[in-house]
């Protein structure tokens, strides 16, 4: 499978161990093997649950069932450039489901976009790293999110000026399954299959659970994958913690013309930490010191 | 009685020309392109014209996206739509991002008529105006809107201005020049200072006009840049007349009364008087009938002006 040309470097290095430093990077954007991957997965679970410990709030859950899907574009997909985080031709990536804020500033730190050290200041006060986005003031972050359901028009525009300058970047979206509650995401949807946006891939991190307990209960989503079939989506559907699955769903969206895709990626809420997993409690709550103990040493 | 000119028309025509001079700007609408009339933009660009259908959350996302990819969009639907149907689109998407996002909303206040309480937009300014780093201007004619549509193009930052739906008198000749941030002395008096915007500034002129005959001599003041306001005029008003009335086609609590009852507070305390709607919604009718019906006429300004000098001798 050919791979993009990458903007930054492609010296590979071993992935640190999972006992490494927790606040510490591997600094690099660029790797080929799902070993690796899986690596650096787990060091971004390591950042989530110490960041969001250390802050005493934030939310974990949705953070967590994320992890692949934000490793995957950031470590093998995107073309990006963590020293220059306006460089015009980057691919864009939209964190609409803003909450998921944690695993954003620990992959853009892993990447090099600010030191490491710096997630340990999530949440205070004067940090670069707000409770939600904001791309006024963290680097490589690409919305101000947090009011859930705007990314994915965000993205269409973003998608539309990349078309109308002939840029040949990519956009894709990280929705969140709950989000999709929200009326502004079909008008979205409708429009970016009207507008026939192929330079935009949205990826729906379908955890099955929201802050009221499992979607089907609070607000049934249901035929989902017809849904955004319905609405002129090119629709693919993966196990979204397999990197084989998500790097082939990826590779196989740039080869369709006419019509966005969307992945469906099946996750698990609070995945990695057994006490929160499928654990409608951990979705905006920061565990206690001796959970973040238990948690990073489940993820050694 | 001067030539009545749309607003409208002068923003969609405008807007062509900018097209013409920087293919970075682009038009959004919501359905609505025959009546804010960014048909023209369509017809000649289509290309870089975006009708999202009725859809206004979706339309300010989507003009925010071009924003932060180096566009310049102008995103145009009814005033009563936005900001009001995308309160947290503009706030999240625009304001807080600070982005180069031009809403140009027509058909505000009651003058829109016939139509009745859905389309009468006059909570607008109010919810506009109470978002940090938001421009807000509101034309007082087609020539006002003209230089104002360009003044907007060429800064950046999220503005919102607002066009009424009928034709108005106009105000100013071909050689007038808007200055963003500033206050326009119409008029020079000593009695009392009439401050107004849009639909509201031709009536303040007739009033004064008016009042001159009885003996009294009022200032006129446009203030098009309704945030931030022009609080070097606003005090220098009140210190030489000693007596405020502000008139607009909006609800009382939250746009250009308060506005200035704020800085008047804080700089230099005199009696005020405030032409708007009270705090109800109004009915369909038609638009000279509704001004009339709910206080926003001539006459009313005339009326406020005397109860404020009175209150001023007291």
């Amino acid at each position: 499978m050919s791979l993009p040309e990458s903007g930054n470097s492609s010296s590979k290095t071993s992935a640190k161990s999972a006992k490494a430093e927790v606040f510490s990077s591997t600094a690099k954007t660029k790797v080929t093997s799902v070993k690796e991957m899986e690596a650096i997965a787990k060091r971004l679970r390591r950042h989530i649950i110490s960041m969001i410990g250390k802050a005493g709030s934030g939310h974990p859950g949705g953070s967590l069932s994320a992890v692949e899907i934000v490793t995957t574009l950031y470590f093998r997909l995107l073309r990006h450039k963590p020293q220059d985080p306006q460089w015009p031709d980057r691919d864009r990536f939209v964190l609409s489901k803003g909450h998921a804020a944690p695993l954003l500033y620990a992959t853009l730190a892993e990447c090099g976009y600010f030191p490491v050290e710096e997630l340990a200041t999530l949440r205070q006060l004067d940090s670069r790293l707000q409770g939600h986005t904001d791309r006024t003031v963290t680097p490589g972050v690409e919305m101000s999110a947090g009011a859930l359901g705007q990314g994915l028009s965000f993205g269409i525009g973003i998608a539309l000026a990349g078309r109308l300058n002939s840029q040949k970047y990519r956009v894709y979206v990280l929705l969140g399954d709950g989000e999709c509650d929200e009326g502004q995401v079909w008008e979205a949807a409708m429009s970016a299959a009207h507008f026939k946006v192929d330079n935009l891939v949205a990826i729906v991190d379908n955890n099955g659970l929201q802050i009221d307990g499992w979607n089907c209960d609070v607000m049934n989503l249901e035929p989902f994958n017809k849904k955004w079939q319905a609405f002129g989506w090119h629709v693919i559907e993966v196990d979204g913690h397999n990197f084989t699955q998500l790097i082939d769903a990826f590779e196989q969206t740039k080869l369709v013309k006419g019509q966005p895709s969307v992945i469906i990626a099946h996750t698990i809420k609070g995945k990695g930490v057994s006490f929160m997993e499928n654990n409608p409690d951990f979705h905006g709550k920061a565990p206690n010191a001796e959970q973040v103990e238990i948690a990073l040493k489940e993820l050694e | 009685m001067p030539e009545k000119v749309s607003l409208r028309e002068a923003y969609g025509k405008t807007l062509v020309e900018l097209g013409k001079e920087n293919p970075d700007i682009v038009m959004l609408d919501a359905d609505l392109s025959r009546s804010t009339m960014t048909q023209y933009f369509a017809r000649e660009f289509p290309g870089r014209s975006f009708d999202c259908g009725i859809a206004e959350q979706n339309m300010v996302g989507i003009a925010a996206g071009l924003a932060a990819s180096g566009k310049i969009p102008f995103a145009s639907t009814f005033a009563v739509f936005a900001p009001g149907r995308c309160f947290d689109q503009i706030r999240m998407s625009i304001a807080q991002p600070r982005l180069n996002v031009k809403i140009v909303a027509t058909h505000g206040g009651i003058s829109v008529g016939e139509d009745g309480t859905s389309h009468h937009s006059i909570e607008d300014l109010s919810l506009i105006s109470s978002l940090p780093g938001f421009t807000v201007i509101v034309p007082a004619d087609a020539i006002e809107t003209a230089q104002a549509i360009r003044v907007v193009a060429a800064n950046h930052g999220p503005f919102y201005i607002r066009l009424c739906r009928p034709k108005l008198p106009l105000v100013y000749d071909e050689d007038y020049r808007f200055n963003l941030g500033k206050a326009v002395t119409l008029r020079q008096g000593k009695d009392a200072t009439i401050i107004a915007i849009g639909i509201m500034v031709s009536a303040a002129l007739e009033a004064a006009e008016s009042l001159n005959q009885e003996g009294m001599d009022c200032s006129v003041l446009n203030m098009p840049t309704l945030k931030p306001a022009d609080e070097a005029a606003i005090t220098k008003a009140a210190v030489d007349t000693g007596a405020i009335v502000t008139a607009e086609d909006h609800l009382e609590h939250g746009g250009l009364g308060s506005i200035i009852a704020q800085l008047v507070t804080r700089h230099h305390p005199v009696p005020m008087e405030f032409v708007a709607i009270k705090d109800t919604y109004a009915k369909s009718g038609k638009s000279a009938e509704l001004l009339q019906r709910y206080g926003l006429t001539a006459k009313d300004i005339e009326q406020a002006v005397r109860a404020v000098v009175r209150k001023k001798g007291a």
